[in-house]
């Protein structure tokens, strides 16, 4: 029988949380490097029992933990992120000049294809790859090396790669997220990349027309439809039509346009998630209720889901890469919050219930359907 | 023989109780005793010194006969009890954080 398996990064260690088809029972491992901070784990789509996860913390840096069997067991690979060159420097908060330092990983994308390749997002912002499982990582320099790189500058979370998104359809073409300089695409497997932030607008930046500045909070796409991107910026929902080429606010009827996750349906490309938040300077839902929100037709229209989520006294975020879908039948959605609550809705977002509701904040929420 | 005291979160990854105790190929430095305990538990490599620089990490401490030798040269000898083995190189972990 199907079943799905959702993997979980947190503050202090990573669980591992599994049903059935049904996703009614679920069975909770871990903490997996408890005490750890576990930024992303994701599985490998042409081998579900290969995961590859991010383990940090401000001790002892960053290690790179890889299962071959689903979780059950890890081991370290490589941790060397080596800048490619010399890494220059970029924009510091003061405006000054700031040379590169690596700090952590922030997501890690495995190919759709191969399970020993993977790309590693990481902070001071910069795009790895290794093929070889993980073992060795090479920088894609062409991303740090575009002529705006000397100019980016760290949002208040440091200044980190957090989406890596791959083009199922269009070989080469990947796009990456970085706050707070914006959204890039490449058509050539990272060699080469350029901006692709026209459309977006943020009070603070006063050119209109700025290249880089932007605070990209998550990229979405449908893989049915990969010229189609959904995007959470810092403040506003946009979307865009033509691969980023251009970019439309669909914030449309939503409470408030900021937020972090932003998700795409598995089975229904103008079905997005987004979970609107009250402001930048106050990181919890609106009224104290959580709510996620669905567009049923691409944005500009959406409609609040609150079955099975408190609708009261709840004061928790939703961070980024903490939504994912499974690709059941019935879609499923999933997100986790800062206070500890894994949510699960096994109706496409009709009503939610907790899988688990104490774990330490939730970095990262992603999902495996098995066969 | 060296003895090296390494903190929780390192012995878990290294998959090691108690203290190691590691034979060095020379006079008894900071340096090498990381070098050695590395090269023994490659999954060490990284945590106590960042690979870019190859400095101590900021809330990681050396220590030992009760001394603080974190900001001893890394190729400065240590102490002859703890080249002899009398007393353990302590890899300890900044109390901070929550």
């Amino acid at each position: 029988m199907s079943g799905v398996r959702v993997l979980v990064g947190t503050r202090k260690g990573a669980f591992v949380l599994s049903a059935d088809g049904s996703r009614r029972q679920w069975d909770v491992s871990g903490p997996h490097f408890g005490g750890w901070e576990i930024y992303h784990l994701k599985g490998s789509s042409a081998d579900p029992d290969r995961i590859y996860a991010s383990q940090s913390n401000a001790w002892f840096g960053q290690l790179i933990q890889r299962s071959d069997d689903g979780g059950r067991t890890w081991h370290p690979v490589g941790n060397e992120f080596a800048y490619d060159g010399v890494p220059g420097t970029h924009q510091w908060y003061d405006g000054t000049p700031h040379p590169w330092e690596f700090a952590r990983v922030w997501h890690l994308e495995p190919s759709p294809t191969d399970p020993d390749t993977v790309y590693a997002g990481v902070e001071d912002a910069a795009l790895f790859r290794s093929a070889d499982g993980g073992q060795t990582w090479q920088e894609l320099p062409g991303l740090r090396g575009h002529d705006s790189g000397s100019a980016w500058q760290p949002g208040a979370g440091g200044m980190c790669l957090h989406t890596i998104v791959l083009d199922p359809k269009e070989p080469g073409r990947m796009f990456v997220a970085i706050s707070a300089a914006g959204a890039f695409r490449s058509d050539d497997a990272g060699k080469t990349w350029r901006p692709i932030n026209r459309g977006l607008h943020s009070q603070g930046i006063p050119d209109p027309d700025a290249e880089v500045g932007h605070c990209v909070h998550r990229i979405a796409m449908h893989r049915s439809r990969p010229e189609v991107l959904f995007m959470q910026k810092h403040w506003d929902v946009m979307r865009s039509d033509d691969a980023g080429e251009t970019w439309r606010e669909v914030s449309g009827n939503l409470p408030t346009d900021f937020g972090f996750p932003i998700d795409v349906h598995a089975h229904e490309p103008d079905t997005v998630y987004v979970v609107p938040i009250k402001s930048d300077s106050e990181h919890y839902p609106p009224e104290g209720r959580l709510r996620v929100y669905r567009s049923r037709n691409g944005g500009d229209e959406w409609q609040p889901l609150t079955n099975g989520l408190p609708q009261r006294d709840c004061y928790v975020n939703v961070l980024r890469d903490a939504m994912a879908v499974d690709t059941l039948d019935e879609c499923g959605v999933y997100f986790g919050t800062t206070g500890g609550q894994v949510y699960a809705s096994a109706d496409a977002g009709d009503s939610w219930a907790p899988i688990v509701e104490h774990l330490p904040p939730v970095l990262s929420v992603e999902v495996q359907t098995l066969p | 023989m060296i003895r090296v005291v390494l903190p929780a979160h390192l012995r878990t990854l290294a998959h090691v109780d108690g203290e190691v105790r590691l034979e060095v190929s020379g006079p008894a430095t900071q340096r090498l005793v990381i070098d050695t305990l590395e090269a023994r538990y490659p999954m060490l490599r990284g945590t106590m010194r960042d690979p870019a620089t190859g400095r101590r990490r900021a809330f990681v401490r050396f220590f030992a006969c009760e001394q603080d030798l974190s900001h001893e040269p890394p190729d400065a000898p240590l102490p002859d009890a703890v080249a002899s083995g009398a007393e353990p190189f302590l890899v300890v972990g900044a109390m901070a954080g929550g």
